[in-house]
């Protein structure tokens, strides 16, 4: 009778354990066939293309009648989009985590929080009409050449968006800074702007730099602000008022047009997705090594 | 410098009750008392370091060459550069052994280059950590063994050239060997500044200090010559914890 229990007690322990296992591995297996299929289907646009002129090609137009398949332009959109959201929300976010880690009272971070999380939770499709209907009118009044669509206006919105990812992961790695080590600038005579700026910030750069990459791999992967208000137009430019392309709002745009599947316009998709894969993995990569010495640090 | 019917209060909880103790310059001071009487917490409240924590609240008055600290309209980061303060765990910053020391001429505004180099030198040297280190000043503070991580520390605080340096048991987390390095230093800093220090070692309050007060359960019991205090103690609770039997 005890025996008997006892044996079920371990059947039903390893049925749990192979459960958990099966779900942890499924996780695994799902991630390794998206990226098997991407570089499959990608494998195969490139028997169409040559890897060069993909590469080295000026202009994007698969659709035209005579197709050209550089990818660049889609490239430098989605880094000139990604650029300006840097140049928004690195600055911003690392001084709202100063701000909240060093300064805030209790009581407005309270109030401040909350609300940094609700930037990160209106809905992107949001942001992208915003862009277009209300910030691009707005900043065509100052900069008179500014195209309707254009990468200024959704790469600031875009900015904006990402503010709570970049402020979130820094203001924590600044928090984790002991205090003993702040309380030795403070007795060093240091004010609060010298601390935070000369001893907390260098000493919690690893988790800053996380918080960045995971900030620009953010913009890098963001979809429908740019489909929205960016112009669609494969545009080989570092100009920010004119329109442009990015990978993820080309690859939007063919997965909802009719291209047949199978041709090489429709694997267009899976070399731009390629590419964007390469692009976020590096950064993932960077990002994983500079969590990783946050932890060596203290 | 002196405190003067000294209360603080941690929220609803007062950890020092009228403290009267006058400190003499160019001298050493030990703070003397079992864990949690309120020997720290006494002196945070003469660099005004309590103010960082919330919900806490000062009484009374603490005097630096007659000048009150705790008046309205006090700058307390002139305040910190003439306390300097040593603590219980070296903390040196997350930077390399100059930039620790360098910190605090930079802090006060030198930008010279040459300036900044010959006080990181000096500072070392006063110290007495420059023969360690003077081929490494580049390298990570956090690489050093913890009696030299404390002395640069030491050394990062004269660099502000204080004129008095607070010490919270400096050498609780120190082998005797660098407990008995930062015990000679003490003396050497002696002649220019005054030190006062919190430590948990009897024989090392009466081998290096001036002057001992004893605190019990946020009073100061008794404050006298050291060595008045160890061979005719006043009180009763004071003979029983110099001689070990509580606390
Ligand atoms: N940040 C704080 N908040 C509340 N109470 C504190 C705080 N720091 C110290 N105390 C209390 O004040 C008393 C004195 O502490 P402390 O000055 O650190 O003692 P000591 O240094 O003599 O061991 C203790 O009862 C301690 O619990
Ligand atoms: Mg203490």
């Amino acid at each position: 009778m005890f025996l008997k229990r006892k044996i079920s007690k371990k059947i039903k322990e390893g049925a749990v354990e192979w459960l958990l296992l099966f779900s942890a591995l499924s996780s695994i297996f799902i991630t390794l066939g998206i990226v098997f299929i991407l570089f499959y289907e990608a494998l195969s646009f490139f028997k169409d293309v040559s890897l060069w002129e993909f590469l080295t090609g000026r202009q994007w137009t698969p659709l035209f009648a005579q197709p050209k398949f550089g990818i660049l332009p889609l490239v430098t959109g989605t880094l000139l989009v990604t650029g300006i959201a840097v140049l928004v929300s690195l600055p911003i976010g690392l001084i709202v985590a100063v701000y909240l880690s060093e300064y805030a009272p209790f009581k407005v971070k309270e109030v401040a929080k909350p609300f940094l999380e609700l930037l990160a939770a209106v809905p992107t499709v949001v942001y992208g009409y915003f862009a277009l209907l209300f910030l691009t009118p707005i900043l065509q009044k100052w900069i008179p050449h500014l195209s309707g669509f254009n990468a200024l206006s959704p790469g600031i919105v875009m900015g904006i968006m990402i503010i709570p990812y970049v402020s979130s992961v820094s203001e924590d790695s600044m928090k984790a800074v002991p205090m003993h080590i702040r309380e030795g600038s403070y007795a060093m005579g240091a004010t609060k702007f010298q601390t935070a700026f000369k001893v907390i910030i260098p000493a919690a750069f690893s988790g800053i730099a996380a918080a960045f990459i995971i900030g620009i791999s953010r913009a890098i992967g963001e979809t429908m602000v740019v489909a929205i208000a960016a112009g669609m137009m494969p545009n080989l430019t570092l100009n920010p008022i004119e329109p442009v392309q990015t990978l993820t709002a080309y690859i939007v745009g063919v997965s909802l047009g009719d291209v047949p599947h199978g041709t090489t316009e429709y694997k267009t998709i899976f070399a731009a997705g390629m590419t964007l894969f390469l692009m976020t993995l590096f950064l993932n990569i960077l990002g994983f090594w500079f969590r990783k010495r946050i932890r060596e640090v203290y | 410098m002196e405190s003067q019917g000294l209360h603080f209060y941690y929220g609803a909880f007062q950890a020092l009750k009228d403290i009267n103790l006058v400190i003499k310059a160019r001298q050493i001071t030990a703070l003397i008392g079992p864990s949690g009487c309120g020997k720290s917490t006494f002196l945070r409240t003469l660099n005004r370091l309590n103010d960082l924590i919330p919900h806490t609240r000062v009484q009374g008055t603490v005097r630096l060459e007659g000048e009150d600290i705790y008046q309205p309209g006090m700058d307390v980061v002139s305040l910190r550069q003439r306390v300097g303060m040593v603590f219980q765990r070296p903390n040196p910053f997350p930077k390399s052994i100059f930039e620790n020391v360098a910190f605090g001429p930079r802090v006060l505004g030198v930008h010279s280059k040459v300036e900044i180099e010959e006080k990181v030198e000096q500072s070392l040297k006063a110290a007495a950590l420059w023969p360690e280190v003077s081929d490494l000043l580049h390298k990570d503070a956090l690489g050093l063994a913890l009696g030299q991580q404390q002395r640069l520390c030491i050394a990062r605080v004269l660099a502000v050239e204080p004129e008095v340096i607070l010490m919270d048991e400096p050498c609780s987390a120190l082998d005797p060997l660098a407990t008995l390095k930062i015990e000679e230093l003490m003396q050497e800093l002696k002649k220019n500044y005054t030190i006062v220090i919190v430590t948990h070692n009897m024989q090392q309050a009466a081998r290096a200090s001036d002057w001992t007060g004893f605190f019990l359960l946020g009073e100061l019991l008794e404050y006298g010559v050291t060595g008045d205090i160890f061979t005719r103690p006043k009180d009763s609770r004071t003979e029983n914890y110099i001689t070990g039997r509580y606390g």
